[in-house]
């Protein structure tokens, strides 16, 4: 089922290539001691260095190349035992050296690769062409004066990781898969929060588009800085689509960065080729190259936490969900750690329903996330354990389980507070069934006659009788045993 | 008072530990001669003088507890190229304006660490861009030796020209230089003092203002090397804040003085005969080779074949470097601004008139070199010949201990003679531009004065880290040469 978009000449197929900016987690810049967190007063965050000051010099903030690294893992990907940092060199008031640090010719990781998994049940391989590390440069804030610009350098020096991937994407569903993969793989390993609307991950946006079964490629444009999933499959659509205007007018598409108007769901030219910045790429003579051991990749591997994918499966074969549980499952590490928490123990498949029922429900009504949920998972455990030892049957725990929410109270003590213990006194539900069968003879003959349907209105009678506490296997074990007298 | 000018820096300190002076007096004996002298050598770019008096009353102060460190109480000039806290740093150039540092370069603290009092800023070429001086946003700085019967104004060199004339002329005891391409041992072959220029990595680079940051080095500059050695015990050392400099131990180089050279085998490369060169430096060359073999050192002739790519690949691989290290000049965060009506007007009228010429000529060369389509061509050739003239010195030191060879092509010229061609400037550093490029040690000691009376230097060139067997050699040097000519301005005669 390849994506195509139909044009007055036939289909066009859309070639997309992602540049990935992500915000490496840690401590520290990338080569200062000054803090990488987000936000602070505007130049609160600054040193000498990351300010350009005279004879200051960059230092490697090894965290860091660890984070790149096990980034690096995490993408399947080669690790470069030696890699280099370059400096790009241009001039804006927000680069106050003149230049950025990056990794031009010797990334620190090489290729790698993501799979992705698609609404249609299928999964692809998107390849990674290499992730590098590399500094961010500061915001220049230009409404604040009419005539001035402000410079805010607190995010000059923070580390990015740039993960380039090859252009192996052919839909907008697949843009969005596999940033939705690469961010859950990042989050999952800690080495970026994947935060878009912060920035701290953003991507731009490569696209051509060729007819089906053509060799090579048409010219690309590239959309630079798109901070958002939806906007990254916006922006390839309408690319896709001016750049099939133009080849089918004759015209010919002209090598460009695009930036993309969300409001208006255009792109719009912001420098030719002609344009381009020679960036002068240079090795950066400051810093030696960046040599690590093999034996140190092999540590940080050691202590990787488990992947999507592997966990993904495990679950599978752990705890016997579906492949499709499994994913939305694992789509976070917390939503998995949950699960996990709740189903040791429990009944796995009690656990995986109650998850993603009644509890995602909950989840979504109040409006809160895995990490500040109203009910723990020690505490869907235990109302789960109310089930399975038959103290309460299912109905009455989702009462409970919206108590839980409102109250924060546990399953057990809203149990005895309303006394919702289930009845499991045979002689009580007997009783309770000679009255119903006693008060409906005329139904009870129709169900000896064969309308075997009515067994339900005889159960659904009992349970109304017993306020919902009747043990529902005991109920119809003795209904069936009475009605067969 | 004339008597505290006769003191040589090593001579100073055992008579201030011995308290048969005093600090605050030498100190004062040096300030008056900058004084009375310096409005001429134009050596100083900002004076200190009230700092400096408090920093020797405290010296005598830890003196007279019998304590204080290799330095304490001995008055040095710092090149203006080292980040000084709260003293204005202007690397010779309008563009950093009245740019005061809130920090202290690690090799200007390790000399304050050890007691140094520090009598100002000395002018240097602009960013250290030049072989005489002559590059100054503060105007040029004079020689103090002249030639015979001329009053002519003679350059002391560059960059570090200013540092080479307050040695010589007796206004400070030691001083710090940087050298890229020569920048220290050029100027002192000039004015007939000593200078090292360490192994790549053995100084600290953080808060010394970049030229070209892979040559970058600092080192010490002083009357003879015995100076020399104990100023560069102290300003050497690893610092985590710059990723090149290197750790290991710093030995006692004044140690490393009398070692001799018996045993020891010379070297003497045959490229550095360069055609032109005069025949009395030719004579001192062949002169300091029989010293050594007097003091028993085997002389062995060894080649550098790539000698002669040496000047055109440093003048590629220093310039790209300084092209980018200089874009932080921008009027954005400190120094000059010239306003403009656009951030691109604001930069080029800025740096239009913050750096000087030969700045600004440089700066276009190595964005030149680096540009897309001739990065190939001139940058990289260049680092792959970098590669073969260091394995020109490894391969020499196989087989020898060390090398020696002139400093300089030829001695002193006078300002009004400086050629018009500027390549023909850079031929100044054609034998010192070698040694920068491989990372190796060098020094230079005065030998000798040429026949107008002007001095003439000797180059050492060592093995990695092996800087003490240059001190030693260069001690043998200085012995036989026995150089005790003193300049025309100096602080021990009257003005």
């Amino acid at each position: 089922m390849s994506y195509r978009i139909t044009g007055n000449t036939g289909e066009w197929e859309i070639v997309v290539g992602l540049e990935v900016h992500a915000q490496v987690i840690s401590q520290a810049k990338l080569f200062s001691g000054a803090s990488a967190s987000y936000g602070g007063e505007p130049n609160t965050h600054v040193s000498l260095i990351d300010a350009g000051f005279p004879g200051m010099l960059p230092v490697l903030n090894q965290e860091c190349v660890a984070q790149a690294v096990r980034t690096g893992l995490g993408l399947n990907a080669q690790i470069n035992l030696f890699s280099r940092f370059d400096r790009k060199n241009y001039f804006y008031a927000d680069l106050p050296t003149g230049y950025q640090i990056s990794q031009f010719a010797h990334p620190i990781v090489g290729e790698g690769k993501v799979l992705v998994d698609l609404a249609d049940g299928s999964t692809r391989e998107i390849g990674v062409t290499r992730l590098h590390l590399e500094q961010d440069a500061g915001k220049s804030i230009h409404d604040q004066d009419p005539t001035r610009s402000f410079i805010d350098l607190n995010r000059a020096g923070v580390a990015l990781m740039e993960i380039v991937s090859e252009p192996d994407i052919r839909s907008p569903e697949e843009a969005g898969a596999y940033l939705r993969k690469l961010r859950q793989i990042l989050r999952y390993i800690d080495t970026c929060d994947g935060n878009m609307e912060e920035g701290s991950m953003r991507a731009d946006v490569n696209v051509s588009v060729r007819k089906p079964g053509e060799e090579g490629y048409r010219t690309r444009c590239e959309i630079k800085n798109v901070n958002s999933i939806r906007y990254v499959m916006q922006s390839i659509e309408v690319e896709a689509q001016r750049q099939i205007e133009i080849w089918e007018a004759g015209g010919e598409v002209d090598q460009e960065t695009r930036l993309f108007d969300h409001v208006r769901s255009e792109t719009r030219s912001l420098r030719s080729k002609e344009d381009a910045h020679d960036y002068r790429y240079f090795p950066d003579p400051d810093l030696l190259p960046l040599i690590i051991e093999q034996s140190w990749v092999d540590e940080l591997e050691a202590a990787l936490p488990e992947l999507p994918e592997a966990k993904r499966d495990r679950l599978e074969r752990e705890y016997g969900v579906s492949r499709y549980e499994a994913s939305v499952l694992t789509a976070e590490q917390a939503v998995a750690d949950f699960y996990e928490t709740v189903a040791k123990g429990a009944d796995a498949r009690l656990a995986t329903n109650w998850m993603l029922g009644d509890f995602f429900a909950a989840l979504n009504r109040t409006g809160r996330s895995i990490e500040d949920s109203p009910v723990s998972a020690e505490g869907l455990r235990e109302l789960l354990s109310l089930i399975s030892d038959s103290t309460i049957n299912g109905k009455i725990a989702k009462e409970v389980l919206e108590d839980m929410v409102e109250t924060g109270e546990s399953a057990s003590a809203i149990v005895e507070r309303k006394g919702l213990r289930q009845v499991t006194d045979t002689g009580a539900i007997e009783s309770s069934i000679r009255d119903i069968l006693a008060a409906n003879a005329d139904k009870v003959a129709e169900f000896k006659s064969g309308k075997d349907k009515l067994f339900g209105f005889f159960v659904g009678q009992t349970m109304k009788a017993m306020k919902g506490k009747g043990n529902p296997a005991l109920v119809n074990e003795t209904l069936k045993k009475l009605l067969s007298e | 008072m004339s008597g505290m000018h006769d003191f040589t820096l090593a001579s100073a300190r055992d008579a201030l530990k011995a308290r048969k002076i005093s600090a605050v007096e030498l100190t004062n004996a040096h300030l008056d001669a900058i004084e009375r002298l310096d409005g001429r050598l134009n050596s100083f770019i900002t004076r200190t003088p009230d700092q400096a008096r408090v920093a020797a009353k405290a010296a005598d102060d830890i003196l007279a507890k019998g304590e204080g460190g290799a330095l304490t109480g001995i008055p040095l000039g710092i090149k203006d190229l080292f980040c000084t806290n709260g003293v204005r740093t202007t690397a010779a150039s309008k563009i950093l304006g009245n740019f005061v540092p809130p920090y202290e370069s690690t090799v200007t603290s390790n000399l304050l660490r050890d007691g140094a009092v520090f009598l100002g800023k000395l002018n240097l070429d602009e960013f250290a861009m030049g072989s005489a001086n002559l590059n100054s946003a503060f105007g040029p700085v004079e020689n103090p030796w002249k030639r015979n019967g001329s009053d002519a104004k003679l350059v002391p060199g560059g960059s570090s020209g200013g540092s080479a004339a307050a040695v010589a002329a007796g206004l400070v005891l030691g001083a710090t230089g940087t050298d890229t391409g020569g920048s220290i041992r050029q100027p002192a072959a000039f004015t007939g003092i000593a200078g090292i220029k360490p192994t790549y990595g053995r100084c600290s680079r953080f808060g010394t203002i970049a030229f070209a940051s892979s040559l970058d080095q600092a080192g010490p500059m002083a009357r003879n090397l015995q100076d020399c050695a104990i100023l560069l015990e102290s300003m050497a050392g690893f610092d985590e804040r710059d990723s090149t400099s290197v750790n290991t131990p710093v030995p006692n180089y004044e140690a490393a003085l009398t070692r001799g050279v018996k045993g020891l085998r010379v070297g003497i490369p045959k490229e550095y005969h360069a055609p032109g060169m005069p025949a009395e430096i030719e004579a001192l060359w062949q002169q300091g080779i029989n010293w050594l073999k007097a003091a028993g050192a085997e002389v062995v002739e060894v080649s550098l074949p790539h000698t002669k790519y040496g000047l055109p690949t440093y003048y590629i691989a220093a310039l790209a470097e300084a092209s980018s290290n200089l874009a932080r000049y921008d009027g954005v965060r400190f120094g000059e601004r010239v306003k403009g009506d656009s951030l691109d007007a604001l930069y080029e009228a800025t740096r239009a008139a913050g750096f000087g010429e030969e700045v600004k000529r440089r700066i276009l060369i190595g964005t030149h070199v680096l540009s897309s389509g001739y990065y190939d061509a001139y940058y990289l050739r260049a680092q792959k010949v970098r590669t073969l003239i260091q394995r020109d010195f490894l391969n020499a030191f196989e087989k020898v201990d060390f090398l020696l060879t002139p400093t300089a092509p030829s001695s002193a010229f006078a300002q009004d003679e400086k050629p018009t061609d500027p390549v023909q400037m850079y031929l100044n550093d054609i034998f010192t531009v070698p040694a920068s490029m491989a990372g190796v040690p060098a020094l230079s000691v005065p030998a000798g004065l040429d026949a107008q009376g002007v001095p003439l230097g000797l180059q050492l060139i060592g093995k990695f880290f092996d800087e003490e067997t240059l001190i030693a050699a260069g001690h043998v040097i200085e012995q036989a040469a026995s150089f005790t000519h003193r300049p025309a301005i100096h602080a021990g005669v009257s003005a």
